[in-house]
């Protein structure tokens, strides 16, 4: 879609004259090609209007400060904007992202779209229920309490044809009023009014399936991504990356694209770029254009020796989230000790489409299109970047190309607006794909250490946990700071570390089991490079969960096998929350799991059949996964044969969204476990495109995955979409163990590691 | 060297002056506004970029703008529409299969012409049809499900 930009509103101070046409669920309603309304820049976090809108024709709109990446969450904000409004969902439309309509409630963060977002709006839509029934009460002449609301009309209840309609009441105008802003932004924002939100008992709304908004655009070719937007005379950019992760170019060849029309090259210190008016022409100009590099010593070990590097690595910060009794002691004393070291390598986010952004930076003013799940960060960090206020910066969010945190779409941005300054024209950037594999956010390889005691009935006397690892923030989690960028870093800016390793989530490792000893702990070691780096870390989808989960669950069945129990009766055995027991109970009941011990019940023939469990908590969620394999003794492929996971999330707001959101997690988190982990060599990421970092494939997928969904009306609803993605790698690892008496300690489960496991069992 | 090739992109004929070994994404992106084929690898390792050149699944990433002179090109926005909806879109959207969505083209693409050859696939003839294809949301089992849906519609 191109983006008309009027001349006479582009030129005018106001940032939000600008004409925006964006196809997609907002824009369906008003055809396919809307005009936004006139916009007006930062939203007053303390005035009802910048959260809820309710319209002539009766319906609303709730302005929402995150994203949707492809989970619904749009749907949901719907629906507890409509339950609290008294109106179908479908009359509730949802803006999301976009800097100049929309307070900055964080972005998409840390699968706190419900539990946290939809907080203000669910509070500002109870306030502009409140206001409407007073212009009623006032209208027709009764008290507010004399009146109820159905549908957007309101009546009198004792004489129902005398009734009004939000459209009759509210007009054109906006809802002019103020509400008790926290003075937070970001994920912690909320405003109250004076109203009181519905009891959960009276929702309506919540807790139906609804249909997502955006799926039937994007069947029928009618939704645009960021990818999909163009700006009237941009110039498209590539990027050069170094071969050598931390050299520069010192010398740069221009005569070398000049063959190619318009074409440009930007280069300031180790930042390179070319441009040039036509995509084809951008994309032959970075792969002809000529660069000498800096000589740099390689900056990284040999990958094969990556976990003996973080093992013997200085450590540069060590927490202790949970200490209960003398875990050293209970284990020294113990009968018995079991111990056991697990390594994840690093992980790619390897978005389906590389990041991509476009900027049009004038003197009056900066716009960027942005696919990134944090827009207003991006707002602030482009601001500071460039050294305007960020009031002059209008971020635009348009579906990305796939998100799951900071990935390669947030560095974008800053490429963007740089070349845009530089080439005086509106620029679209997008990354090639050995940069979305070899240049984006990693999540950080680590080392996890495990020991408990156990006493002569078996009973486990203490725990200890140790996860050793890269920080997990080699760069933040958002792009507020513009020295967390690519861009930034290549222009002399170092690394911009936060030795932030913590098992985040209100989670940590073995947390659900009552062992009466325990010591859980972290260390962080120092980055490889400290300058724009290939495998620099970020948040990855369900942040740490992968690893620490497929550690501490393993090790748990390993407990469980050490003493000749039942993988599940031995959790159960230490069990204490009601919730952690009915997730557990619930998937092994639909698995038809019948207790014994693992290992595998035979030794021959070429296929070796096993089942495994996992059980997990995520910052109030609970899950659980029960995967069955077959394993191949010969080639040493898994295959999953069957899956059923578990997910109790407090109330459930959409049940047909939520069980594709888990069933969605759960696959991703097997691909994780099954094949994912980035390589690289001396100097470089060697794993740069989807042959090099395969992942999971429909021929690979389980037979069957079914979802148990436990409702908790009582509990306020917390983070879904990530959590189910750390049951897979325990899951499965304990399943092969059951099948083949093979323990598979380091991730991805590969058939050649499969293969080295059993010649060794 | 800039060359004019002719085309027929989703029934309409289209003229395009571009250099023949661009790839056809490119063509179709750039010079036509056909959004729906993406850029996903420029490798044709993820089939985001499929289209059908009569009527054969084809990676336009890798496809030199030059291979299609005279031939049909069909894009997912030629496959049908909400009025007169393809049975892949239909169960497409009764099975809410795409999370991000950026991927469904290739799979879309790849399925709709399978399921014209085979119109009743067993599971294991599905999954070996879209082999190749990539998903990072983790939507496989959705798409399953979907693509028997539409051979049943079919």
């Amino acid at each position: 879609m191109t983006i008309q930009l009027s001349r006479r509103t582009a030129l005018s101070a106001a940032m939000g004259a600008l004409v925006v046409a964006v196809r997609g669920p907002d824009a369906l309603a008003q055809g396919t090609a809307a005009q936004a309304a006139p916009i007006s820049p930062l939203p007053p976090p303390g005035q009802l209007a910048s959260y809820i809108a309710v319209h002539a024709d009766g319906t609303a709109t709730a302005f929402f400060g995150k994203i949707d990446g492809g989970q619904g969450l749009d749907v949901a904000v719907a629906q507890i904007v409509a339950e609290e409004l008294d109106l179908p969902a479908d009359r509730v439309k949802v803006v999301m992202g976009d800097t100049a309509r929309t307070v900055n409630q964080g972005g998409a963060s840390n699968a706190s779209g419900v539990s946290q977002g939809a907080v203000p709006l669910r509070n500002a839509a109870a306030e502009a229920r409140l206001l409407l029934l007073e212009m009623a009460a006032a209208r027709l002449g009764v008290p507010p309490d004399a009146l109820r609301v159905s549908d957007g009309t309101i009546s009198v209840a004792a004489q129902p044809d005398r009734r009004v309609t939000y459209g009759e009441l509210i007009g054109d105008r906006r809802l002019d009023a103020e509400v008790k802003w926290n003075g937070r932004y970001g994920n912690d924002l909320n405003v109250e009014g004076r109203a009181r939100t519905k009891p959960i008992a009276d929702y309506k709304v919540v807790g139906t399936a609804a249909p997502r908004r955006d799926i039937a655009d994007k069947a029928f070719a009618r939704h645009d991504y960021v990818t999909d937007i163009r700006l009237p005379g941009m110039l498209h950019a590539r990027m050069i990356r170094p071969p050598v992760a931390g050299a520069k170019p010192t010398a740069v060849d221009e005569s070398s694209v000049s063959a190619i029309p318009n074409a440009r090259v930007v280069w300031k210190d180790g930042f390179l770029a070319v441009a040039a008016p036509r995509e084809w022409d951008a994309i032959r100009a970075a792969e002809v254009l000529k660069v000498d590099w800096s000589a740099t010593p390689p900056p990284f070990p040999e990958q094969a020796a990556i976990y003996d590097h973080i093992r013997n690595a200085p450590v540069t910060k060590r927490g202790v989230p949970m200490q209960q009794g003398d875990a050293a002691a209970a284990i020294a004393g113990a009968a018995r000790v079991i111990s056991a070291e697990y390594e994840w390598p690093f992980h790619s986010h390897s978005s389906m489409g590389p990041g991509c952004a476009l900027a049009d930076v004038r003197p009056e003013g900066v716009r960027v299109w942005t696919g990134s799940q944090k827009p207003h960060a991006v707002r602030d960090g482009v601001a500071k970047f460039l050294g305007v206020p960020p009031e002059t910066v209008h971020t635009v969010w348009v579906t990305g190309p796939g998100s799951y945190g900071r990935n390669d779409a947030g560095d974008t941005p800053f490429d963007a607006v740089f070349l845009s300054r530089e080439l005086g024209k509106p620029v679209r950037v997008q990354y090639m794909r050995h940069e979305g594999h070899g240049w984006d956010t990693k999540s950080p390889a680590s080392v996890q250490r495990v020991r408990a005691g156990l006493d002569e009935q078996g009973r486990v006397t203490g725990i200890e946990f140790s996860s050793k690892a890269f920080s997990r923030t080699n760069i933040a989690t958002s792009e507020a700071d513009p020295r967390d960028s690519l861009a930034s870093q290549s222009m002399g800016g170092g690394l911009n570390p936060q030795d932030t390793y913590l098992f985040p989530g209100d989670f940590v490792p073995t947390e659900p089991y009552a062992f009466p000893a325990r010591t859980m702990a972290w260390e962080t070691i120092p980055p490889l490079l400290d300058r724009a780096s290939p495998l620099r870390t970020s948040h990855l989808r369900d942040p740490l969960g992968p690893e620490l989960i497929f550690a501490a669950e393993s090790f748990v069945d390993e407990l469980a096998a050490a003493t000749g129990a039942d993988p599940v009766e031995f959790r159960l055995r230490h069990l204490r929350e009601e919730r952690d027991i009915a997730i557990l109970r619930a998937i092994t009941e639909k698995a038809g799991w019948q207790p014994r011990p693992a290992g595998p019940r035979n030794t021959t023939g070429e296929i070796a059949r096993g089942r495994g469990v996992s059980l997990a908590r995520r910052d109030g969620t609970v899950v659980g996964l029960v995967a069955e394999v077959e394993v191949n003794r010969g080639t040493g492929a898994i295959r999953i044969k069957r899956m059923v996971v578990g997910q109790d999330c407090g109330l459930i707001i959409n049940p047909d969204g939520l069980r594709r959101c888990v069933e969605n997690a759960v696959i991703y988190g097997t691909s994780r476990a099954l094949h994912e982990e980035v390589t690289f060599d001396r100097n470089n990421v060697t794993s740069v495109d989807w042959n090099t970092y395969p992942i999971l494939d429909i021929t690979e997928a389980p037979e069957v995955v079914e979802v148990v969904l436990i409702n908790r009306p009582d509990i306020r609803p917390t983070g879904a979409g990530e959590p189910a993605v750390r049951t897979a790698g325990a899951a499965i690892a304990n399943a092969v163990f059951d099948a083949t008496g093979a323990r598979l300690r380091r991730g991805p489960f590969t058939a050649e590691r499969v293969k080295a496991a059993l010649a060794g069992a | 060297m800039q060359t004019s090739i002719t085309f027929r992109v989703d029934g309409k004929d289209q003229t395009v002056t571009v250099d023949p070994e661009m790839p056809l994404l490119y063509a179709l992106r750039d010079d036509l506004g056909l959004n729906n084929p993406k850029f996903g690898c420029g490798l044709a390792q993820c089939g985001a970029c499929t289209v059908h050149v009569d009527g054969t699944p084809t990676r336009s990433c890798v496809t030199p703008t030059a291979a299609v002179e005279g031939k049909q090109v069909t894009t997912l926005a030629g496959l049908g529409t909400p009025e007169h909806p393809h049975p892949i879109q239909t169960a497409y959207i009764d099975e809410q299969v795409p999370q991000c969505g950026y991927c469904i083209n290739g799979w879309m693409m790849t399925a709709a012409a399978f399921l014209r050859d085979n119109k009743d696939p067993s599971e294991d003839q599905i999954r070996e049809a879209l082999t190749g294809l990539k998903c990072r949301c983790g939507t496989h089992m959705a798409i399953l499900r979907a693509v028997k849906r539409a051979a049943s519609l079919a």
